[in-house]
């Protein structure tokens, strides 16, 4: 099926220059009927795609190892459900994800909004076609997925172990869906920009298209925070790796236009600030794809750089780039904002500032990620920083972040009153001062100042937000008389935008609290124990019970089972192991299964205040004379065997490879027959679970704005055509209960 | 072989179909398509217009906003809500029956 999936990317490839040709020949001579067929393209676009998917995939499932992909990213040994996932551990299978979830989700918008705002459609979706144009034609020219191989190898080499995640089955296509969710509302703006429609209508159209990427971006490094802390074997969850970076910049970067765009919606106000921000969020986001295609910067998540790929990324960013600072120069005039701040206490006052503290984060976190490249450029070196450069600048913008997100909610927008500022500030301070003052008695927290500040801002915005639901609540309550879980349904059910986004603050809040305390409080060593010895750490007893060891043809597994008590009470048993997967090195029959890529599993006990975490080095150096013994035999005997008749040959071959296990399962057994000592990183990290549950609170948040809210024509009574402009309508108590 | 061209045949010829549908098709007037657009352009900016009128009501009901700055922002909110029907009923008279999507 190869020959097919190729003539399908290049079937593909050409109905996206058909469909970038017919969107903008029907947007330059009026031909609705060429703009819709352009639209159609995109969605036989994207058939194709899935068809060409679909068939790659059933090669890596049924392994079959002509094709070059499957033999470099699989293996018989990976488990089925892996293999489902290593499409995406290849470079030219990620690119196929890539054009698959484009190509989707502009089938998506351009369905959505084929009878709407119809003189910016056929730009954006020429845009659409440009982009996919592009990753068409990178497989198509250079990262051919089908390539096949006429003498295919007997097995793969296998997905990395570091992949052989769980959550890493989901983690590249929740990235991958963020990142090209964002192209369209990239696309429609640059439609915007070229007609001159810079209304709030392409913002009305593509708002829930930035939502979801906002959310799918959020969702794709909470998954890969997850797993790097219980897959990497080093305890944390963020390293500021350049990829990590990637994600969260446009992430950042989207945070701040999702919620300008609501001042431009409301007020006709920063209409510059947000066509650069999703000009930006999008270049962002092509540049996050090129960092991890390109390897250009030092990561383990990066692919082998290719030099033909990373010229025609730079090419795409910087048509992008350039572009997008062109267009918005060119429309100037027209971006000008049709209305001023009514005052600086208001809820846009509040975005814009919040704004501005989003996209510095994001500059600070753009210039260290890239300085490596930028000091090679200048001084021939590259410098490479690491995660201190980034702490100093990015923990005070996000704890103003984090304050900024506690007042939005409680603010309202236009104007406010002292008195009523007040009154919605008196809670929250109350309980950020108690909070305060209860922190300040626990032995150590006053030494870790900025993690107290994050404490106190976490409650501030806590208790804001609760304040909100309450307020609402008893809003409802008071006109409808209905039971208060019952009142709080209705309320966000019928205000999903405002409330989600309410708790979104506080999920993140909680999420950044758990980060601070963590990082802030962590306790860790490492010792190197032989079974029965015991170590002391942070009031806990955590004892080496004993080894572990399994041989299996997908790897060798090294483990301990320990025993954490606090004074008599026992607190956890934990399990952590090191898998150790064999390398395709033809020298060492017997070594290659030692020397190959690796994998930590965690020991983890997991607690609403605390984490008790540890993973094992195994030390397989103390096997290392008998691992020499054995490739020196085994060399032996195999050229013994080689050099018999063929009938006497494939016998001996088929007993010499029966003995090889046997002894490679042998000297795995060693571990526990005469085990040696093995080093542990034990870790004792306050509220880690906090950032698991805030950042799913997040999400949950996330998705409740997101999902459609009826029209509010329904449920509201509205002004009549009759009033005149300026003439203001009564509200009964009757029309305020619909509208609460 | 034979079999791998009748596929991409097969996925060719469903592409042609779908895409050249608007091509074969009739089209309605250019004005009416116009009326169109610029009608949903309107009622989006209507609705949208209503969320605000909600927002700042709850604004008051939750004790955000005094009875004074409501009457303003909301006298304002309405103002703009009309200007936008009276829009909206320039381009189509109430029973004319062109509205976007229909």
């Amino acid at each position: 099926m190869a020959p097919v999936g190729r003539l399908l990317l290049i079937l593909g490839l050409v109905t996206t220059l058909y469909g970038l040709g017919a969107s903008l020949y029907g947007a330059r001579a009026g031909g609705r009927a060429w703009v819709d067929s352009g639209r159609r393209a995109m969605y036989a676009l994207w058939g194709m795609t899935a068809i060409a998917f679909v068939i790659l995939d059933v090669a890596f499932v049924s392994s079959d190892f002509s094709y070059n992909v499957v033999a470099s990213g699989s293996s018989t040994t990976t488990p089925t459900l892996y293999r489902v996932a290593a499409i995406w551990s290849t470079q030219q299978g990620s690119l196929l994800l890539w054009l698959l979830l484009l190509s989707g989700w502009s089938s998506l918008a351009l369905f959505l909004t084929r009878r709407r705002v119809r003189e910016i459609t056929p730009y954006a979706q020429a845009v659409l076609f440009g982009l996919t144009a592009f990753f068409g034609g990178l497989m198509v020219f250079f990262a051919n997925p089908f390539a096949t191989s006429s003498t295919p190898p007997t097995e793969g080499a296998g997905l990395d172990p570091l992949l052989r995640h769980t959550t890493m089955m989901v983690h590249p296509p929740m990235l991958y869906s963020g990142y090209t969710l964002m192209m369209v509302p990239f696309a429609f703006a640059i439609g915007a920009l070229i007609t001159g429609r810079l209304g709030a209508d392409w913002i009305q159209v593509t708002r829930r298209f930035a939502l979801a990427a906002w959310l799918c971006l959020g969702v794709g490094i909470l998954l890969g925070a997850r797993w790097s802390y219980t897959e990497l074997g080093w305890g944390g969850y963020w390293a500021w790796d350049p990829v990590e970076n990637a994600a969260l910049m446009p992430w950042l970067c989207t945070t701040a236009f999702i919620h300008s765009i609501m001042i431009q919606e409301k007020r006709g106000m920063l209409k510059v600030w947000n066509a650069s921000l999703v000009l930006a969020s999008g270049s962002l986001a092509v540049i996050g794809t090129f960092l991890v295609r390109s390897g250009i910067l030092s990561s383990i998540h990066a692919f082998v750089s290719d030099p033909t790929l990373n010229f025609s990324f730079v090419a795409l960013i910087a048509v992008m780039v350039i572009g997008s600072i062109a267009l918005v120069t060119w429309r100037r005039e027209q971006l000008r904002t049709e209305a001023r701040l009514d005052s600086l206490v208001s809820r846009e006052a509040v975005f814009l500032f919040q704004n501005l503290v989003l996209v510095a984060l994001t500059a600070v976190i753009f210039w260290i990620t890239f300085f490596p490249l930028i000091s090679e450029a200048i001084t021939g070196t590259q410098i490479s920083v690491g995660p201190p450069a980034f702490r100093p600048f990015v923990v005070p913008l996000a704890l103003i972040v984090v304050v900024l997100s506690g007042v939005g909610p409680i603010i309202a927008w236009r104007r406010v009153t002292l008195a009523k500022l007040r009154r919605s500030f008196a809670l929250p301070v109350l309980a950020t001062t108690v909070a305060l003052i209860v922190l300040l008695v626990v032995p150590g927290v006053i030494d870790h100042k900025l993690a107290l500040i994050m404490f106190c801002a976490g409650t501030f915005v806590v208790s804001s937000v609760l304040q909100e639901f309450v307020r609402g609540v008893r809003a409802r309550r008071a006109m409808t008389s209905e039971a208060p879980l019952i009142a709080l349904g209705a309320l966000v059910r019928r205000n999903r935008r405002r409330y989600g986004g309410y708790i979104v603050h506080a999920g993140v809040a909680l999420a950044l609290v758990g980060v601070a305390a963590s990082t802030s409080f962590q306790q860790s060593r490492t010792a190197t124990m032989a079974p029965g010895q015991s170590v002391q750490l942070d009031g806990y007893t955590i004892r080496y019970v004993r080894p572990t060891a399994t041989a299996t043809p997908e790897k060798i597994s090294f483990g301990a089972i320990l025993a954490v008590t606090s004074g008599r009470q026992q607190i956890a048993t934990l399990h952590t192991s090191y898998g150790l997967y064999p390398s395709q090195d033809p020298t060492r029959p017997i070594g290659r299964f030692f020397d190959g890529s690796n994998e930590t599993s965690v020991g983890l006990k997991s607690g609403p205040l605390q984490d008790i975490w540890t993973a094992i080095n195994p030390n397989v150096s103390a096997l290392q004379g008998l691992i020499n013994q054995g490739d020196a035999r085994f060399t032996k005997f195999l050229s013994d065997a080689m050099a018999m008749p063929a009938a006497q040959r494939t016998r001996a071959l088929s007993e010499l490879y029966s003995l090889r296990d046997l002894a490679i399962r042998g000297l795995a057994q060693r571990f526990v027959t005469h085990p040696w000592a093995p080093t542990f990183l034990f870790i004792v990290s306050p509220l880690v679970t906090w950032l698991w549950a805030g950042a799913l609170l997040a999400a949950f948040g996330g998705l409740l704005a997101l999902w459609p809210l009826p029209p509010p024509r329904r449920r509201v009574t509205p002004p009549s055509p009759r009033d005149k402009p300026g003439e203001a309508v009564a509200a009964p108590e009757a029309r305020a209960r619909e509208l609460v | 072989m034979i079999a791998s061209y009748v596929i991409v045949l097969a996925v060719l010829a469903g592409a042609v179909f779908i895409i050249s549908a608007p091509l074969r098709a009739e089209r309605g007037e250019a004005g009416s398509e116009e009326q169109a657009t610029r009608i949903a352009e309107l009622e989006a900016a209507r609705d949208a217009k209503y969320h605000e009128i909600r927002d700042a009501e709850l604004d008051l009901r939750t004790g955000k906003l005094s009875d004074e700055d409501y009457e303003a922002v909301d006298q304002a909110l309405r103002a703009e809500a009309v200007e936008i029907m009276h829009a909206l009923d320039a381009v189509a008279p109430a029973g004319a029956g062109i509205r976007a999507g229909e």
